[in-house]
């Protein structure tokens, strides 16, 4: 090997060693988050198993097949009733879903946790300079 | 050539874009008649049955090349041939339980990797045998490695990583933590981009050293410096997709930094290539020629887009309407899978002895309708992207379903070009077929 891919192999080495050390930083304290309550957490793995990001989005990352749901809960005239009356509901393109009370409850509950973290879209956010964007922080700012 | 398992994985990497195209038919056709095979089957599963054929398509088709490519050069011969096939069993064996999962319902519901995670232990020890393989064979190489080496061998490690990462949220510490979960999740998906561009890109350097017959376009200094940036962007670029979730200011700011170099890496070298290619030497690979011609174009207007949508005022109105979309879409079809069809033209010329293609004009023919009606494609998703914007900022309560009506013209339009891109694609693909059958048929059995 030439000294000129001995010094690629030595930027690759140092790319993956900073590399190893963002991941962590990201990991930790990149990503603050309140703790999810157990029904929640139940209630995403539902929200997984029925595959619901295919049509729903959250922070706006998902299919386009129906709205974003990240702020369901607190959005004004909506709520967890709202987003209850819908989950069997089978309407336009959203499949004939049969969760009982107990799973629809865990649903609601993971929704309402997803709420608390943010606001989606963030009407809040300050454009400032170099085209940056300072976003607005829901109840878990203490987090920040 | 002598194997005929880089055949078989083109030939169903080719059928595979077919049925992903086909399938984008049938999504669009819901999404305008929301009844439409509801019963049958519903959004939530036509949808990634649709992306994965669309993921394996270049998958399969850059596995195929690289098995290929690597024979075909620094006079390598792949070391153990039972690790090909274990590869090529993997596959058949993670392709078949993806498509049970979904049939079945039963799911893992990620964006991307929407089957059962159990599935992902297949998929991840494929990769494995092939990394294994890869780098075995290559250490056998007398002379130094071209960039395109570096970029597989990259793209293979990364892949391994990126499925790791991407499945964290078995843990605990991930799961229960909502914003965690999301952002390392996306952060995942960033290697999984940054990976599977490092295998196409790879690809597209090693056709335009074997078209131009010079292999300084991967050996000089230049290509090794975009390579370490494409490698710093797959590495810290990633979150541009999370701008928006609430996230440390500083996640956002690397990002936003590292993204702004990404795009310009690629269309430099390709650029660079283009003005030195002598008219005789474009002759030799005329289909691949043009499609990586083509992959030009794309990368030009991504580019533009790309870069616009990185800046993240520009990203908060444009996030979360079909501008994402026409994003995604311009890189997969635009980019990648004209990179990939230009492989496949090459990789099937070569078996053809050189000689040109029977139908060669259905192909040239086949290449318009795809490039055309793509493009009308991807201006219609821009166009509704912006619609879809500039009706979230004037009247944010609108209801989903009047919003989406207003788009329902756009929509019938962007059927129509779907049709014209599946059309075109049948034109370029089904000449492939026969010579790929015929060779391997009287290909030795590895």
């Amino acid at each position: 090997m030439n000294l000129r891919h001995r010094r690629y192999r030595r930027v690759l080495v140092t790319l993956l060693s900073v590399f190893g050390i963002y991941n962590c930083l990201v990991y930790t304290d990149g990503t603050p988050s309140p703790r999810m309550p157990a029904s929640a957490v139940r209630g995403e793995v539902l929200w997984q198993e029925n595959n619901c990001v295919a049509c729903h989005q959250l922070y706006g990352l998902g299919g386009y097949m129906g709205p974003d749901l990240t702020n369901i809960i607190s959005a004004p005239g909506k709520g967890a009733e709202y987003a209850k009356a819908f989950l069997n509901s089978g309407i336009k393109s959203m499949p004939q879903f049969s969760f009982d009370e107990v799973e629809r409850e865990h649903i609601i509950q993971f929704l309402t946790a997803v709420d608390q973290t943010g606001y989606y879209p963030n009407n809040g956010a300050k454009f400032t300079r170099f085209g940056w964007l300072e976003l607005e922080y829901k109840e878990s700012k203490e987090l920040f | 050539m002598n194997s005929k398992i880089p055949l078989i994985l083109l030939s169903l990497g080719l059928a595979s874009l077919l049925l992903g195209a086909g399938l984008g038919l049938l999504i669009t056709n819901q999404i305008l008649h929301p009844d439409f095979l509801k019963d049958m089957i519903a959004f939530n599963r036509l949808r990634p049955l649709h992306v994965s054929s669309e993921i394996g398509w270049i998958i399969l088709t850059v596995i195929a090349g690289v098995y290929t490519y690597v024979a075909q050069t620094h006079n390598l011969k792949w070391r153990f041939p039972w690790m090909t096939r274990l590869h090529f069993f993997l596959l058949v064996f993670s392709a078949i339980f993806i498509l049970f999962s979904y049939i079945s319902g039963r799911m893992g519901g990620r964006e991307y990797l929407t089957f059962h995670p159990l599935i992902s232990i297949p998929i991840i020890l494929g990769w494995l045998v092939f990394g294994i393989h890869y780098f075995s064979t290559l250490r056998a190489a007398k002379s130094k490695w071209p960039v395109y080496f570096w970029m597989w061998g990259t793209g293979i490690a990364f892949m391994i990583f990126h499925l790791c990462e991407a499945h964290l949220w078995l843990l605990p510490y991930f799961r229960s933590y909502f914003i965690r979960d999301i952002t390392v999740q996306w952060k995942s998906y960033g290697s999984f981009f940054g990976s599977w561009n490092m295998l196409i890109y790879g690809t597209a350097i090693f056709l335009m050293a074997k078209i131009k017959n010079d292999e300084q376009v991967a050996t000089g200094k230049m290509a090794f410096f975009f390579y370490f940036l494409g490698l710093t962007n797959l590495m810290f670029g990633w979150a541009h997709h999370t701008y928006l979730i609430p996230t440390k200011p500083w996640v956002r700011g690397i990002a936003y930094a590292i993204s702004m170099t990404e795009w310009i890496v690629f269309i430099y070298m390709i650029m660079d290539w283009v003005r030195s290619l002598r008219a005789e030497e474009k002759q030799s690979f005329s289909h691949s020629f043009s499609f990586l011609k083509a992959t030009d174009f794309w990368v030009f207007l991504n580019l533009f887009m790309a870069l616009l949508m990185s800046i993240p005022t520009i990203h908060f109105y444009t996030h979360g309407t079909y501008i994402t979309v026409a994003h995604s879409m311009g890189t997969t079809i635009g980019i990648n899978t004209s990179i990939l069809l230009a492989s496949s033209v090459f990789l099937v010329s070569r078996l053809h002895s050189g000689q040109q293609l029977q139908s060669n004009r259905l192909i040239s023919n086949g290449f318009w309708v795809f490039n055309c009606s793509f493009l009308v494609f991807w201006l219609n998703l821009i166009i509704s992207g912006i619609l879809k914007a500039k009706m979230h900022s004037q009247a944010p309560v609108m209801p989903f379903a009047v919003m989406q009506a207003e788009l329902n013209p756009l929509m019938i339009l962007f059927f129509v070009a779907g049709c014209g891109i599946l059309v075109g694609l049948m034109m370029i693909v089904f000449p492939l077929f026969p010579v790929l059958v015929r060779n391997i048929k009287k290909s030795e059995y590895i």
